[in-house]
């Protein structure tokens, strides 16, 4: 694109020492990293370029009275306004899966910070300032916040006239979806139990907040088209939601991606695509637009706020008898993922334990808070800081040790799941559990030095609230199970092009994909396996854009297991072409082409016994091969809407936790001191990401253990803390060491044995830390995060 | 407004400068340099940290007049700023605190076109090595943050190094291999020789 600058660019990576599968090789974007050249969403710049704004509603819930864009459209370097009115085509609203959120409000807004209007400029500051002149008038109406008002006799609809195809099969049209699953006699089982023990559960709404706000670049075309540099988590599902509204074929609209500042879930939805294609359109110039951390908040949905009540029964000796349970999902104004999210909640209810009697129901409301959807975790999330709590609860009552009594209930490969799923591949939740507990603890009163003490260590840190005076340790452990992949029956399938050529001699290989890089490290194991499989060193990485077949989400712990099996599979066929191309030209001269097994090694072609054949560059020639391959996950199906009964799941991960806290029990303050984790990855393509990934999720666990939450006001379903200095996340001092052990068993189905990763420790991390502050504290702790006045009593 | 900012060791002049913008808003766009990062532009995640006269200064929080005449260092002179500071006997890491003046600063240049073979800043590579690096967008002001630790504290403890990098938000790593990124920094600062093979 001329006048384009920093936009996306190949990385390549050359290795000398072993750089394949299982080899901690260091990311290709690294250098571009570390010295600030890496071209992020919000850094994308054309020249002759206008800044993008968007107006939100000041309001959760209203009527759109007066909407009076003059003032704003004549301030001085503004080049378009826009509102619904301005929209298009018909297509008017959009979803990754209920088509039932307004590309601008239209006449109604149904949340807190819901897109009005926007508004192009030739400076950030003139477009904030000319959105600020647009007058709209709003009639307020009354809010439904949660699950009694929101199903209340005349509660006001959310969206009246549902047409999606959950509207038919809930109990009320403020209820998105629910999922019923019953599996045994619960009721009968229950009359089995020794011991029943109930508890109802809070779980506060988490923000991803990752740290590269949502931005991006619509630059017009001369076809008519336009170009899309932006950072997402799925290329191709924005592009099905785009182009219907801009009213543009799907291949006028080109999408590529920027560099994205992790996402977490957060980037599953829409946030400035649309509305930066549509004034680039209008103005005919490029629009860039910049979410400061403010409106991000507003521009992304957030994980579900949940409440939950359980049942649990187990025997004297141990067992679990039953487990009955309730989930209400606040999914707020809009749809987006509450669907599936209810879908994991549900599945995922009784945790990695053997229960054979359950009686479980997930749901997920429209409502006028927030709206809710994807977060690292997923519905399971939830789920886990409640019967991890149970399971507590429940040892207690027995007098057992809680680790003894998981390890009683653990299930294992061939235990029937609760949708009557079996779990076929290994499930080593008592050997995490074991391997967690058999870590050495931390030493008692750490922050002691010869010096007194280092109040750095200690609650409240430099606020130098104590010097060890009311501070008492507590221990906790918890364990979890996520899904691997998209369930349901979705055709979850990922592409890979890879193409193979000589260059100056040399054999180099070109992976090209559509997966968003979001920090994960994808870009990195998809070089190994090209390595691996192709014997070639030099490996580039193409810019992950839509000129190549979808790649899925990055999301559901998916990618490493899907579009690394596409590259892998893509691979695999390319070799095979290669093998056959080296057949057919210098079969004649050794016969070993026609009998021996055959490798690519080292840049070569070479027999299973160490022979070398022929160099690769010589058998390709001048001629590249270059594949576009799509590959699937084994198929899954639904659940059945009114037992669960279904095999909906591709593959299951597990991560086990064990939290050390230290809480000043006169004010409140908790520090955690060690969050050590084991979790089994199946194989580690990268051991060195893998561990990252690991603490990386363990720490956003600990977060919502302590600190974060997204606080409504339930009168007004206005958000109260939108900004960093309000919604806290840990920072280095509020983190604790994480060791981590990591455990391959392999899972036969999967690419190399793999299990995706990025998830489980998410979900063990908050229930652990919470298990730590009850023993710490001996309070009872039912919702999380747990904040001073949850410990101190006022 | 016009203002003129020595940027990486070069004089830069920006035009048409609005008031009410801030040092970070003109280095990313207008003097084309969005190494530095806009986070959340309210001064909390440390993401835009840059040093103003050898100070790390959140940048979004510096009017941009503020700078007028002023020494900036930002990520994408790191590299060069720290050759210039080992020229000097002054490693970052290297035993015994070493800062540097607003004189010294002056003192030196960026190379005129700072490519991506540019050689690294010792912080910048242990980052890389040590996997601190994961969507990388915290990774421009903790570069600059660690830096400015290590000049004035060669052998930081781990609470030390908490305490420096605690005003810097990351939400991918859980801060240990940012931890072990600045040790690895430090170790190698001490054993030079040592350094291969990491």
């Amino acid at each position: 694109m001329a006048g384009v600058t920093r936009t996306p660019t190949g990385l390549t990576q050359g290795s000398t020492a072993p750089a394949g599968i299982g080899a901690s090789t260091l990311r290709p974007d690294g250098t571009l990293k570390v010295t600030g050249e890496f071209a992020y969403a919000s850094d994308m710049w054309h020249e002759d370029m206008l800044w993008g704004h968007t107006l939100r509603s000041t309001v959760a819930h209203a009527e759109i009275v007066t909407l009076d864009t003059s003032e704003a459209l004549a301030t001085p370097g503004v080049y378009a306004v826009l509102t619904y009115d301005d929209l298009p085509t018909e297509v008017k609203h959009y979803g990754l899966e209920v088509q039932d959120t307004p590309v601008l409000a239209d006449g109604r807004v149904r949340h807190h910070g819901e897109p009005v209007a926007l508004v192009a400029a030739d400076h950030p500051e003139t477009a904030r300032r000319a959105a600020a002149k647009i007058k709209v008038e709003y009639a307020e109406l009354p809010v439904v916040t949660d699950e009694a008002s929101a199903t209340a006799e005349g509660a006001p609809l959310v969206h009246d006239r549902r047409t999606d195809h959950h509207a038919a099969h809930v109990p009320h049209p403020n209820i998105v979806h629910r999922q019923p699953i019953v599996r045994g006699d619960a009721d009968a089982a229950a009359g089995r139990a020794d011991v029943v023990v109930t508890g109802d559960y809070v779980f506060g709404m988490q923000d991803q907040a990752f740290l590269g706000p949502e931005s991006g670049l619509a630059v017009p075309a001369e076809d008519g088209g336009v170009d899309l540099y932006v950072a997402t988590q799925w290329l191709h599902a924005d592009l099905r939601q785009i182009a219907p509204v801009l009213g543009l074929p799907e291949e006028k609209v080109r999408m590529t991606l920027s560099g994205v500042g992790g996402a977490f879930g957060g980037r599953e939805d829409l946030s400035m695509q649309i509305h930066g294609c549509l004034l680039a359109l209008r103005t005919g110039k490029p629009v860039k637009i910049v979410y400061n951390r403010f409106e991000s908040f507003f521009g992304h949905v957030h994980r579900h706020p949940a409440r939950l009540h359980y049942e649990h029964g187990a025997t004297k000796d141990g067992r679990l008898t039953h487990v009955r349970c309730r989930i209400v999902l606040d999914g707020g104004a809009y749809a987006s993922s509450s669907p599936a999210v209810v879908g994991n909640a549900a599945s995922l209810a009784v945790g990695p334990y053997v229960v054979d009697d359950v009686a479980i129901e997930a749901l997920a409301l429209y409502s006028n808070n927030p709206p809710c959807g994807a977060m690292r975790g997923f519905g399971a999330v939830q789920a886990c800081f409640a019967y991890e709590a149970q399971m507590d609860k429940v040892a207690a009552e027995l007098g057992m040790d809680p680790v003894e009594f998981r390890r009683i209930n653990a299930m294992e490969q061939g235990t029937v799941m609760p949708t009557g799923q079996p779990v076929d591949s290994p499930a080593p939740v008592a050997e995490l559990l074991r391997r967690v507990k058999a870590m050495p603890l931390p030493p008692e009163q750490q922050w002691v030095t010869t010096e007194g003490a280092d109040i750095r260590a200690l609650p409240g840190g430099l606020s130098n609230t104590t010097h060890g005076e009311d501070v008492v340790r507590g221990v906790g452990y918890a364990v979890g199970i996520k899904n691997v992949g998209f369930s349901e029956g979705f055709d979850d399938y990922s592409t890979a092009r890879v193409r193979l050529e000589a260059v100056g001699g040399e054999p180099v290989v070109t992976v090209h994909t559509a997966m968003a890089e979001v920090g994960q490290g994808g870009v990195t194991v998809h070089a190994q396996i090209a390595r691996t499989e192709l014997g070639v060193q030099q490996v580039t990485i193409h810019p992950a854009d839509t000129q190549v077949g979808s790649a899925g989400s990055t999301s559901a712990s998916r990618q490493t297991y899907m579009t690394g099996g596409a590259v892998k599979n893509t691979c695999e066929a390319v070799r095979e072409k290669v093998l056959q191309r080296g057949r057919e030209r210098f079969g004649a001269y050794h016969p070993a082409w026609a009998t021996a097994e055959l490798l690519l090694e080292g840049g070569k072609v070479v027999t299973d016994g160490g022979e070398v054949l022929a160099d690769l560059a010589d058998v390709l020639g001048e001629e590249a091969v270059d594949l576009e391959l799509e590959f699937r996950h084994r198929p899954t199906e639904p659940f059945d809407l009114r037992t669960g009964q279904g095999r909906g799941h591709v593959q299951y991960s597990f991560a086990a936790h064990r939290a050390v806290v230290e809480v000043d029990t006169a004010l409140g303050l908790v520090k955690v001191v060690e969050l050590a984790c084991a979790q089994d990855v199946g194989k580690a393509l990268n051991p060195l990401s893998v561990v990252g990934q690991i603490q990386g999720g363990t720490t956003q666990g600990l977060g919502v253990a302590v600190m974060e939450e997204i606080l409504v006001d339930p009168a007004t379903a206005k958000v109260r803390n939108p900004s960093f200095t309000d919604y806290l996340i840990p920072t280095i001092l509020d983190t604790p060491t994480i060791p981590v052990d990591v455990l391959e068993l392999a899972d036969e189905a999967a690419p190399y044995g793999l299990r995706g990763i990025g998830e489980a420790p998410t979900l063990s991390s908050t229930p652990a830390v919470l298990a730590a502050i009850r023993d710490a504290t001996g309070l009872e702790l039912n919702r999380t995060p747990v904040r001073p006045e949850h410990l101190t009593g006022n | 407004m016009r203002v003129n900012i020595t940027v990486n060791g070069r004089p830069q002049q920006a035009d048409d400068v609005w008031e009410g913008e801030s040092l970070l808003y003109v280095l990313r766009e207008r003097l084309g340099l969005p190494g530095s990062k806009n986070a959340c532009e309210q001064g909390e995640c440390g993401s835009c940290t840059v040093r103003l006269d050898g100070v790390p200064v959140c940048s979004c929080l510096v009017a941009a007049g503020q700078a007028e005449g002023r020494e900036v260092v930002t990520v994408e002179g790191l590299a060069d700023f720290a050759e210039e500071r080992a020229g000097r006997g002054c490693a970052a890491g290297a035993p015994g605190a070493c800062g540097t003046d607003p004189d010294t600063a002056r003192r030196w240049q960026a190379r005129p076109a700072p490519g991506s073979d540019a050689q690294l800043a010792p912080v910048q590579q242990a980052f890389i090595d040590a996997g601190a690096v994961q969507c990388g967008f915290c990774t421009p002001g903790l570069l600059v943050a660690a830096d400015e630790l290590l000049e004035r504290t060669a052998e930081p403890s781990d609470a030390d190094i908490r305490e420096a990098l605690s005003g810097n938000l990351c939400r991918c790593t859980g801060y240990e291999k940012i931890l072990d990124a600045v040790r690895l920094a430090a170790a190698r600062a001490a054993a030079p020789t040592a350094e291969q093979g990491a």
